[in-house]
């Protein structure tokens, strides 16, 4: 498999696609718009696979490297690879555009092309930034998905939809900038090279250790998003379409996690364990605060969005405690936050799309009228809420695990959200689905067509198979979160 | 005594302007009923002057002639191939907006050609006094274009507020360079050099006169606190002039900068640098701040302007450090890449606000963009590019323009001004990020369809995808700027 560029096709099918699909122009073409991104999205997962399947497992080092010279006066390189932290999130991301795609099938009505063009970009980007092992490579993508998430937010989103798109850009934009500055001092530091692996190696003060952190954190706090500065995220989501809901929470929050595993961690080892502590102190607030902010929200992706903020808490609190269950557990919380976070907006969507409400209220006694439909909606709340048997247990347990081994009170906190988690997942599903039909909106509801079952089924699949039997997604990382560690160990000073 | 015939061969280029321009003058007082005569001569004499400048004066060393008054290098010549191509698209551009309001009179492209031959004084120059007299002959004509709509009450404001500003910002340079020459008693930059390199000059006097000709560049480039025209300027101006204003002559006040600075005054460095960094750092910030405020697109792009000329600067201050000249080449070169960047996407943004424009109608403000996705999908993508680049999010040229600006300026140890430059940048984002907003996530209130002619249509396009272009692939051009400055410094 070694003679492909697979990381290239994997990042320039979808934009390229995207492209093409922008070409069918009007909405005449929707019908030839929707079948060419649905062709687009299918390549760009399928070339994905041969990245897993051809994987190995025994070594951390990159693979299915890609490496030829790009801006030679700056020695920046066209320089990708994927290792096992990475590996995993270009296959999600191509998947998850590939439910997007579907998702937005016969939803989106106006302007369908750019729609779709905006996803497939969107989605190239994303594999860009997963696979980009050139410091300025990696920020051009970064920089540059926030194109087309402005984009979508700010064309086909809810009432609020230009305050949200803004401020969500120039939230990003603040921390990437610094983070940009950060960059330039590296370069210079490691004498002209903007290899992220050059860096890895680099020795470095702990003042400017500190400050390299900072810059870090700056950028990837926001995308995450840590507490305090999370409050793009509810906005974002609320007004976002939900094929823009779906990429946020899916594939874009995992953007900021990964720096952290790329980046702070392995660059700034010293400056990361000293302030370990602030970030797990941030991670348990928005674990333990978010929970309960979550618990009285009325509008359902709202409440979502909150809950994606607590497990993205879990995440970052994974990754500061420097263990191997921490940090596996934390990798494997990502990848099934992006099929349960994608599947619980999924299913809003449905929703939505038939009652043009978010308002829990609005509801009552769905599962009356869309029995198939709850059965799916039933599974991903149980998942969210972290239930054994389903891909939001392995990830949450094993980060507990981890935190028992390195702080009982951290680890007692942490396991608040199995409750905070269940109560607000749960009770959301009450109000809902269950007791009797509360208008005659509700009445007139239609259960789930073929596309809709499909999709959720899929997901539903993923769900199911990671909570049973996680190997084949742990397997991938074990040597890289190894290495990783390891490499964090050693001191840089 | 005798009289030495100097060599004009450097200088055809210029010549073949200059000889150009009577016959414009010709056709303008002969011709007048042939409408398209004045502007198809102004083409061929840009083309031509590029032709000459290409085939026959590049030879990639260094030429003096006229008693070391002019300089024939690939610094000169590559900023004047840039600034024919510029002004040549401007004129393009502009043409159509000339004509729907009877502007189109030959004068205009007479005081064009004046123009870029008065550029091209100003970067070949190697003596204050043709520095000097380049510099008037730009400015004069670029008076007379501002001022060209006669009826226009804000057209005649604006001409006049340049003229008064203008003319004192020429008096402060003149100032400067009489203490210049007082201090070293040369005019030639090669000789001021050597002066100050032997010390034998003066340093009070010195620095006096650098304070001044640091003003008449400020001036030019528009930067803080010598910014006040620049938005006047900009709004009264009919937008062609605006469009001629804001692109070639900031590549010609960039190369005073770097012939008057680097070339002239190089050993005083650390003080111009330092005044440098007073000027950028306030450009910056008010820049960004004022265009906030902007409903008017034209103003909006004067503070953006200033702002982006401001960070320029910043690749200009980040040559020596503490003395040690081994960043000096990557800064400037950085500089010059910034410049012509900002020349590119300046054509762009004021090309998109000539198309907008039709009869009767100025497409001035930021409201007057309200749903352009619907009106023209394909323009709407390529005012977004200009924008993005403008905010120097990638894959745009504006990127990576600011990523080497930045880069000198980490090199140089200078921390505190990159992070600076990148805050501000995020406010930059915000005015340019609502342009965007306005063409796509509101509904259009002008539903008039666009009409330009076709070769408009088709190099606007071809400006804008440029942008996107340059960004996948700037190392030519950042090569290009590399070679020409390398080869003139040495």
């Amino acid at each position: 498999m070694t003679g492909m560029p697979l990381l290239s096709l994997a990042i320039w099918i979808p934009i390229l696609g995207g492209l093409l699909v922008l070409a069918t122009g009007s909405d005449r073409n929707a019908p030839l718009a929707r079948i060419l991104a649905l062709l687009a999205a299918l390549a760009g997962f399928l070339v994905t696979i041969p990245l897993y399947i051809g994987f190995d497992t025994s070594t951390a080092a990159m693979q299915f490297v890609e490496l030829s010279p790009w801006i030679r006066p700056f020695n920046i390189n066209y320089h990708l690879g994927v290792d096992g932290i990475s590996v995993l999130f270009v296959l999600l991301n191509a998947f998850i555009t590939f439910i997007v795609v579907i998702a937005g099938w016969e939803v989106i009505r106006d302007k369908v092309a750019q729609y779709m063009a905006a996803f497939l970009i969107m989605s190239g980007l994303m594999n860009g930034i997963f696979s980009a092992l050139d410091g300025v490579l990696f920020y051009v993508f970064f920089e540059a998905s926030l194109i087309p998430l402005y984009l979508a937010i700010g064309i086909w989103g809810g009432p609020n939809r230009v305050y949200a798109a803004i401020k969500f850009f120039l939230y990003t934009l603040v921390g990437s900038l610094l983070m940009l500055v950060a960059l330039l001092y590296l370069f210079m530091q490691a004498g002209g090279s903007f290899a992220i692996l050059d860096w890895h190696q680099l020795p470095i003060g702990m003042t400017a250790q500190t400050l390299i952190f900072f810059a870090f954190l700056a950028a990837f706090a926001v995308k995450v998003p840590m507490w305090p500065v999370h409050t793009w995220l509810p906005d974002a989501h609320v007004e976002a379409p939900t094929g823009g809901s779906v990429v946020l929470a899916a594939i874009a929050l995992k953007l900021g996690a990964y720096g952290f595993l790329r980046f702070s961690l392995p660059i700034v080892p010293d400056a990361a364990s000293e302030y370990a502590p602030l970030i797990i102190a941030l991670s348990l607030i928005a674990v333990v605060y978010i929970g309960f902010v979550a618990l009285v929200q009325t509008d359902m992706k709202k409440l979502v969005a909150y809950s994606s903020i607590a497990h993205m808490g879990f995440v970052t609190l994974g990754f500061f405690m420097f263990n191997q269950l921490g940090l596996e557990g934390a990798l494997v919380q990502m990848i099934s936050h992006g099929f349960v976070s994608g599947a619980m907006f999924l299913c809003i969507g449905v929703l939505y799309d038939r009652m043009h409400s978010r308002n829990i209220a609005d509801y009552g006694g769905v599962v009356n009228k869309m029995p198939k439909f709850a059965a799916f909606f039933m599974l991903f709340s149980m998942a969210n809420a972290g239930l054994p048997g389903t891909s939001g247990f392995v990830g949450e347990f094993m980060v507990i695990l981890g935190a028992v081994d390195f702080n009982f009170w951290v680890a007692f906190l942490a396991a608040t959200t199995l409750i905070l988690g269940a109560a607000y997942t749960l009770w959301m599903y009450k109000r809902v689905m269950f007791g009797h039909v509360a208008n005659d909106h509700v009445a007139e509801l239609d259960d789930i067509n073929a596309r809709e079952f499909a999709f959720l089924a899929l997901l539903a699949l993923c769900v199911l198979a990671m909570g049973v039997y996680p190997f084949p997604f742990t397997e991938v990382m074990h040597a890289s979160v190894d290495e990783l560690l390891r490499h964090i160990a050693v001191s840089k000073l | 005594m005798n009289f030495v015939v100097p060599d004009f061969y450097p200088a055809a280029a210029e010549i073949f302007v200059a000889v150009m321009a009577l016959v414009i003058m010709l056709a303008a007082a002969f011709a007048r009923g042939v409408r398209w005569l004045a502007y198809a001569l102004a083409q061929i004499t840009l083309i031509g002057a590029a032709f000459i400048t290409i085939f026959v004066t590049m030879s990639g060393e260094v030429v003096h002639t006229f008693s070391g008054m002019f300089v024939g290098d690939l610094l000169g010549d590559f900023l004047k191939l840039l600034i024919y191509f510029s002004v040549a698209i401007a004129l393009l551009y502009g043409r159509g907006y000339l004509a729907d309001r009877k502007l189109d009179r030959p004068e205009f492209y007479l005081l064009a050609v004046l123009m870029t031959l008065g550029m091209m004084v100003m970067v070949t120059s190697n003596h204050m006094l043709t520095l000097y007299i380049g510099l008037e002959m730009m400015s004069l004509a670029l008076y007379a274009m501002v001022a060209f709509d006669r009826d226009s009450a804000r057209s005649t404001e604006a001409g006049m507020k340049y003229f008064v500003l203008g003319a004192l910002a020429s008096g402060l340079l003149l100032y400067g360079m009489s203490m210049v020459y007082g201090a070293t008693g040369a005019l030639d930059f090669g000789s001021i050099h050597e002066a100050l390199y032997y010390q034998s000059a003066n340093k009070t006097v010195l620095l006096f006169g650098l304070v001044f000709l640091m003003a008449g560049i400020a001036f030019k480039l528009g930067v803080v606190p010598f910014h006040m025209w620049v938005p006047d300027v900009y709004q009264g101006a009919p937008t062609a002039v605006t469009l001629l204003i804001a692109t070639a002559p900031k590549l010609a006040a960039f190369a005073m900068a770097v012939r008057l600075l680097v070339f002239g005054l190089f050993e005083l460095v650390e003080q111009w640098q330092a005044m440098l960094m007073f000027l950028a750092v306030l450009s910056i910030i008010l820049g960004n701040l004022a265009a906030i405020a902007q409903s008017n697109i034209k103003r909006m792009l004067a503070y953006s302007g200033i702002s982006h000329m401001g960070f320029m600067l910043l690749g200009l201050l980040a040559g020596v450090v503490d003395g040690d000249r081994h960043y000096a080449f990557g800064a400037y070169s950085s500089a010059m890449f910034y410049a012509v960047s900002y020349v590119i996407m300046s054509l762009a943004s004021f090309g998109m606000v000539l198309l907008l424009s039709r009869a009767g109608f100025e497409a001035e403000n930021v409201d007057d963009f309200k749903g352009l996705n619907k009106r023209s999908p394909w323009f709407a993508a390529m005012m977004m590019i200009i924008m993005f680049s403008m905010a120097g999010i990638p894959f745009f040229i504006g990127f990576f323009a600011k990523l080497a600006v930045l880069q000198s300026v980490v090199a140089a140890g200078h921390v505190w001004l990159a992070v600076l430059a990148v805050m501000m940048s995020v406010i930059g984002a915000f005015y340019y990020l609502r342009v965007v907003k306005v063409m796509y996530f509101d509904e259009p209130v002008d539903t008039a369809p666009i009409h330009a002619p076709a070769d408009v249509r088709v190099l606007l396009s071809v400006n804008g995808l440029s942008v996107a272009a340059l960004g996948l692939a700037p190392q030519g051009l950042m090569y290009l700027c590399g070679i020409a400055l390398l080869a003139s410094l040495v």
